[in-house]
C-alpha cells in the first residue's frame, strides 16, 4: 500500500484516523491517553460547558447559551415523546447523552487537526451495541414473551407469516451493524474526501498545472465542509432518532 | 506480478463498487423529491412526517455508505 | 499483501519481526479503523465518557434546565391566569361604569321631566292670568265702545232735532220743540 500513499498524494487520506498516544510514541494500551480520547474528553468539557456552565443563571427569561441548552434538550425530549411514546422518556437521558456525545464529537471533529472519535468503527459499534442490548432487554423486561411478537406480522396472511418472521429476526439482528456503520461510514466518507482534496491543494507549489487544481480543490473542500456540517449533525439526529424507533419497537411491539 | 494482479482487482473492485453510491444518491434524491411533493399537495401534514423523511433517507444513505466502505476496504484493507 | 511482500523479504526471524513488521504496517497504511490494537483503548475511553455525560445529564443539567423549564411553565400559565383575572376585572368595571351612566343619564332624563312639568305649570298660570286679563281688558273696551256708540246715538238724535229745528224754521214755520222731538225720535227709530 505505500505505493498508494507515496507518490500521488503528499499525505494518506487515512492518516488523519491513526489512533496515536498522546504524549511520545509507543504502543496504545487500553488506559493510554490518545488523541481520540483527547476528543472525546474535550466532547465531555464541551456539553459541560454547554448544558451545566450555560444554565446556571436559572434565568425564566434565558440568557443565549441557556437557551441552546434548553433548545437541545427540548429537541431531543420532543423527538422521544413523539416517537417512543410517554412511556419512552424514562430513556431519555440515556438517549440524550448518546445524541450529544455523537453531535459533539461529529462538530469537534470538523475543527482542522482534530480527531473523531465517531469515525471509528469501534466506538460506533459500542453505542449500537449499547443500544442494541438496552432495547432487546427492555423489551423482554416490558412484554416477556410476547416482546417475540414483534417477529410474527400478524397481519399478514399465514402462509407468508413463517418467511416475515425470517426476515424480520434478521433485520432485527442487522440494526446494529448498520446502525454503527451508517455513522462511522458518513463521518470517516466526508473527512477522507476533504483530505483527498486537500492533498491536491498544495499542487501549484509544485506544477503549473496547480494554477487549475488548486482553486479547484480548495473550492471542493469548502463545499464538501459545507456538506460536512449538515451531515454531522443529520447523523447525530438519525442516530437518535433510529435508537427511540427500536425504542418503541420494544415497548409497543405489537403492530 | 501475482501481487500486482490483485491489486489490480482491488482497485477495479473499489471502483465498481463506488457506483452503489450511485444508486444511493438515486434513492435519497428519490425519498426527498416524493417527500416535497406529498408535503406541496399537503403542506399542514408534512411537518410531522419530517422524522420519517430523515430515517428513510438515512436507510437510503446507509446503502451507499456500505459501498463507499467495500470500496475503502478494498483500497486499503485487503 | 504489502505486509506479505515486507514478512517475506525480511526474512530473518519469522515470528517476532514478522508480527511487528504486520502491526507496524497497519498502523502506516490500511484502515486504522480496523487497527484492532486500539479497539480497547477507545471503547475504555468510550464508556468512561459516556458514564461522565451520563452522570452529569442526570445528576445536574437535566433537573436543572427541567426544573427552569417548569418554572417558565408555571410563570407563564400564572401570568395567563393573572391577566385573566384583570380582564375579568375589566369588564366588571366597564359594566358597573356602563350601569353609571345609564342611572345618570336616567336622572338627568327625570330632573329633565320635572322641570318641564313645572316650567308647563307656570307657563299654564301665566297664560291663564294673561287671558283673564285679556278678556277683562276687552269687556271693558266693549263697554267703552257701547258707551261711546250710545253717546254717539244721543248726539246723532240731538243733532238731528236740531237740524230739523233749523230746517222748519228756514222753511217758515214754527218748530214746536216737543213735537219736533217725538218726530225725529220716531223717525229715527223707525
Amino acid at each position: 500500500m505505500s505505493e498508494a500513499s507515496g507518490e500521488g498524494l503528499m499525505f494518506h487520506p487515512m492518516d488523519q484516523f491513526i489512533v496515536k498516544p498522546l504524549f511520545g510514541e509507543g504502543p496504545v494500551h487500553w488506559y493510554t491517553p490518545t488523541n481520540a480520547s483527547l476528543w472525546m474528553v474535550l466532547g465531555v468539557v464541551g456539553i459541560i460547558l454547554m448544558l451545566v456552565v450555560g444554565t446556571r443563571g436559572r434565568a425564566i427569561v434565558p440568557s443565549r447559551g441557556q437557551s441552546v441548552a434548553e433548545l437541545a434538550y427540548g429537541f431531543i425530549h420532543k423527538m422521544v415523546e413523539d416517537v417512543a411514546g410517554k412511556d419512552g422518556l424514562k430513556f431519555f437521558p440515556y438517549i440524550f447523552t448518546l445524541f450529544l456525545f455523537i453531535v459533539f464529537s461529529n462538530f469537534l471533529g470538523l475543527l482542522p487537526k482534530a480527531f473523531t472519535p465517531t469515525s471509528h468503527i469501534a466506538v460506533t459499534a459500542v453505542l449500537a451495541v449499547l443500544v442494541f442490548v438496552t432495547v432487546t432487554v427492555v423489551g423482554f423486561v416490558k412484554n416477556g414473551a410476547s416482546f417475540l411478537s414483534l417477529f410474527w406480522v400478524s397481519s399478514a396472511p399465514l402462509a407468508l407469516r413463517p418467511v416475515l418472521a425470517l426476515i424480520e429476526v434478521i433485520s432485527y439482528f442487522v440494526r446494529p451493524v448498520s446502525h454503527s456503520i451508517r455513522l462511522a461510514g458518513n463521518m470517516m466518507a466526508g473527512h477522507a474526501v476533504i483530505k483527498v482534496f486537500a492533498a491536491f491543494a498544495p499542487l501549484i507549489l509544485m506544477s503549473g498545472i496547480g494554477i487549475v487544481v488548486t482553486p479547484l480543490s480548495i473550492l471542493a473542500i469548502t463545499a464538501m465542509y459545507g456538506l460536512e456540517i449538515l451531515v454531522a449533525f443529520i447523523q447525530a439526529y438519525v442516530f437518535t432518532i433510529l435508537t427511540c424507533v427500536y425504542l418503541r419497537d420494544a415497548l409497543h411491539p405489537h403492530h | 506480478m501475482e501481487g500486482d494482479i490483485v491489486q489490480m482487482g482491488a482497485y477495479i473492485g473499489a471502483g465498481l463498487a463506488c457506483m452503489g453510491m450511485g444508486g444511493a444518491a438515486v434513492g435519497v434524491g428519490n425519498v426527498a423529491g416524493n417527500f416535497l411533493s406529498g408535503a406541496l399537495r399537503n403542506p399542514s401534514a408534512a411537518a410531522g412526517q419530517t422524522a420519517t423523511l430523515f430515517i428513510g433517507i438515512a436507510f437510503a444513505e446507509a446503502l451507499g455508505i456500505f459501498s463507499f466502505l467495500v470500496a475503502l476496504l478494498l483500497m486499503f484493507a485487503v | 499483501m504489502a505486509n506479505e511482500h515486507e514478512a517475506a523479504n525480511m526474512a530473518h526471524d519469522a515470528g517476532a519481526v514478522a508480527a511487528e513488521a504486520a502491526g507496524h504496517a497497519a498502523e502506516s497504511a490500511g484502515m486504522p479503523q480496523l487497527d484492532f490494537s486500539t479497539f480497547g483503548n477507545q471503547i475504555f475511553w468510550l464508556l468512561v465518557t459516556l458514564v461522565v455525560i451520563y452522570w452529569v445529564l442526570s445528576r445536574i443539567a437535566l433537573p436543572r434546565i427541567a426544573a427552569v423549564l417548569a418554572d417558565r411553565q408555571g410563570t407563564i400559565a400564572g401570568d395567563l391566569a393573572a391577566a385573566e383575572d384583570y380582564k375579568l376585572k375589566a369588564k366588571d368595571a366597564e359594566a358597573a361604569y356602563e350601569k353609571a351612566l345609564a342611572d345618570a343619564r336616567a336622572q338627568a332624563q327625570k330632573i329633565v321631566g320635572e322641570a318641564r312639568a313645572e316650567i308647563q305649570k307656570e307657563l299654564d298660570v301665566a297664560t291663564a292670568k294673561a287671558d283673564a286679563e285679556i278678556s277683562a281688558r276687552a269687556a271693558e273696551s266693549e263697554a267703552r265702545i257701547t258707551e261711546i256708540r250710545a253717546g254717539a246715538l244721543e248726539a246723532v238724535e240731538a243733532v238731528a232735532r236740531d237740524t230739523a229745528a233749523e230746517i222748519v224754521s228756514t222753511l217758515g214755520g214754527k218748530a214746536d220743540a216737543s213735537a219736533l222731538a217725538e218726530a225725529v225720535g220716531a223717525r229715527l227709530k223707525g
